[in-house]
């Protein structure tokens, strides 16, 4: 049924000399390295680091300003991507279940009608995201963390390999934080790679094996323990801040041996 | 059935007069054809640049005008010209400069309804101008009836075919653009599918008051119903209900029909805003409803 194909360890995405920005006004620098399929990455990291921009231009939505990302294998329709400020319109009258169906675009895409076993699909994806009994309610009528639950619920139906998650748990309550973290741990499980940008670094010490400090360029990337560590953390905000003093940080490679 | 309608003196227009029953076939294809776009202009939260795009077929009908008199298919070949011309330059602009979409089409519409009202004082007289601007829903002929019945059944199949795509056009723009290729078809496509019914609505209804039948019920049926595809049919059904009404009150209250079926939809709209389930006062009275979970 699932779609991973990527074999675990083998680089999915590769950056090379990789800057990216805006309006020619570089936001990230000069990334090197591989993210291994099947990881399990956290990019943290204090506001304006990059981490979205990062992001963004791993789903194929940002040109490089300088370097380049390589996808092994990996078109971009292929990428799941929950971003921080979706262009949903939340007015829209679409109920809860048109709505996560909408997962299923790459199976049955604009024009095949939802079969049976895609129907037992949509539902199981809503009871695996606690919105069981609510499928019929207009998704303007959802709290933000339903909304926020029917959105991986979405996720799930993509079936996608590889998972971009940008700051999934702004503005929702403990007990959805701890049931949408349980969907991506089963995520990784299964083999797909997420990568996701994050602000609570209690949670990604607890949930994350690998993480990516990025202060507009890596800082540091490797085994969570290490890379969260006071030095690290204290030269990205000086870094951010437009402090840095040009010392190389502790791990600063940004390729998987590194960890 | 029919024959108690046609003894019933309210109805019996339909049943006198041929310019009644093609005034409401007319309407009838607009409502099918044209209300379900308008339904997707609201939910694209571009009513708005429906009106615009009203405004912006006057210059290609004025042209076909001023080539060949009032023929249908000189203005309509006109209009059709003009309007996709400034949906694909108003759209051209918005994603390649700092213009946004709006003020792209303000600037082009602006642009283009300023020629047409040039190119009609050139030659035309102001009876011409009125007809242009406000159509003539009670002279259609068979070609206008058979242009405004075209135009509706392309409408109907278009929007079966790509339902959903218009839908998740309409709702999240960029997760279409992330998992699907055909997203520009979609914008673009709802653009063409836009201006062949304001084009046919000009025909009926003119310019000013052609996006009214579009515009109006689904502004209504939004107050009614909150899921995308019964708000396509109601939204079309009240387009029915409102010209029929439209018509029988020009014709016993001798008025303009155009403007009369315009506000008679005005007219549901407010009644729906007064009574209808998702509107204001009705939100305020069930305030203590609420979900069971």
């Amino acid at each position: 049924m699932s779609r991973v194909a990527c074999p675990q360890g083998a680089a999915l995405l590769r950056f090379d000399n990789l800057t990216l920005g805006y309006n020619r006004h570089p936001a990230v620098h000069h990334l090197q390295g591989e993210i291994a399929g099947g990881s399990l990455l956290a990019i943290v990291g204090p506001n304006g680091a990059g981490k979205s921009t990062l992001l963004k231009a791993i789903a194929g939505e940002l040109r490089p300003l300088q370097g380049r990302i390589e996808r092994y294998g990996l078109d971009r329709r292929q990428i799941a991507y929950l971003t921080q400020q979706a262009t949903l319109d939340q007015t829209f009258p679409i109920v809860v279940h048109d709505f996560v169906a909408m997962g299923l675009w790459r199976e049955i895409g604009a024009f095949l009608g939802l079969g049976s076993e895609h129907r037992r699909r949509v539902h199981a994806a809503i009871e695996r995201v606690g919105l069981h009994g609510l499928e019929r309610r207009p998704i303007g009528a959802l709290s933000g963390g339903q909304l926020q639950r029917a959105l991986f619920a979405r996720v799930l139906l993509q079936d996608a390999p590889l998972v971009l998650l940008d700051e999934p748990y702004g503005a929702i309550d403990a007990a959805s934080v701890r049931d949408l973290a349980a969907l991506v741990r089963q995520w990784h499980d299964e083999g797909r790679t997420v990568i996701a940008v994050l602000h609570d670094l209690a949670h990604v010490r607890q949930e994350y094996p690998e993480t990516l400090l990025l202060a507009r360029e890596a800082v540091a990337r490797g085994e969570t323990t290490s890379v969260l560590s006071p030095a690290n953390l204290q030269r990205a905000r000086q870094l951010a801040e437009g402090h840095g003093d040009g010392t190389p940080a502790a791990v600063c490679r940004v390729d998987r041996d590194a960890a | 059935m029919s024959e108690f309608l046609s003894t019933w003196p309210p109805f019996s227009p339909f049943f006198e007069f041929a310019f009644m029953r093609r005034a409401l076939a007319g309407c009838l294809a607009l409502s099918l054809g044209a209300t379900p776009i308008g339904v997707f202009l609201m939910l694209r939260r571009m009513s708005l640049a429906g009106d615009a795009m009203s405004h912006a077929i006057l210059p290609g009908a004025a042209i076909g005008y001023l080539v060949a008199g009032l023929s249908l298919p000189a203005m309509t070949l006109g209009g059709l010209a003009a309007g996709l011309a400034v949906a694909l330059l108003a759209g051209g602009v918005a994603r390649n400069t700092v213009i946004r979409e709006d003020t792209s089409l303000a600037t082009f519409y602006l642009l283009s309804l300023s020629a047409g009202v040039l190119l009609i004082s050139l030659r035309g007289s102001s009876v011409d101008l009125l007809h242009v601007l406000f159509g003539s829903v009670l002279a259609l002929d068979d070609p206008a009836l058979l242009l405004l019945g075209a135009f509706a059944s392309l409408s109907i199949i278009a929007l079966a075919i790509g339902l959903r795509l218009f839908v998740l056009e309409a709702c999240d723009p960029s997760f279409l653009a992330r998992i699907s290729r055909l997203s520009p078809l979609a914008h673009y496509g709802f653009m063409v599918l836009l201006v062949l019914n304001l084009v046919a609505g000009f025909h009926a209804l003119g310019t000013l008051m052609a996006v009214g039948i579009m515009i109006l019920p689904a502004a209504a049926a939004r107050l009614w119903v909150g899921n995308v595809g019964p708000l396509l049919l109601l939204a079309s059904g009240i387009a029915i209900a409102g010209s029929l009404a439209g018509l029988l009150l020009s014709y016993h209250a001798d008025l303009p029909a155009g403007p009369a079926i315009v506000l008679t939809l005005g007219a549901t709209y407010l009644l729906s805003l007064a009574v209808g389930p998702l509107g204001p006062l009705a939100s305020r009275w069930r305030s203590g409803w609420h979900f069971e979970r």
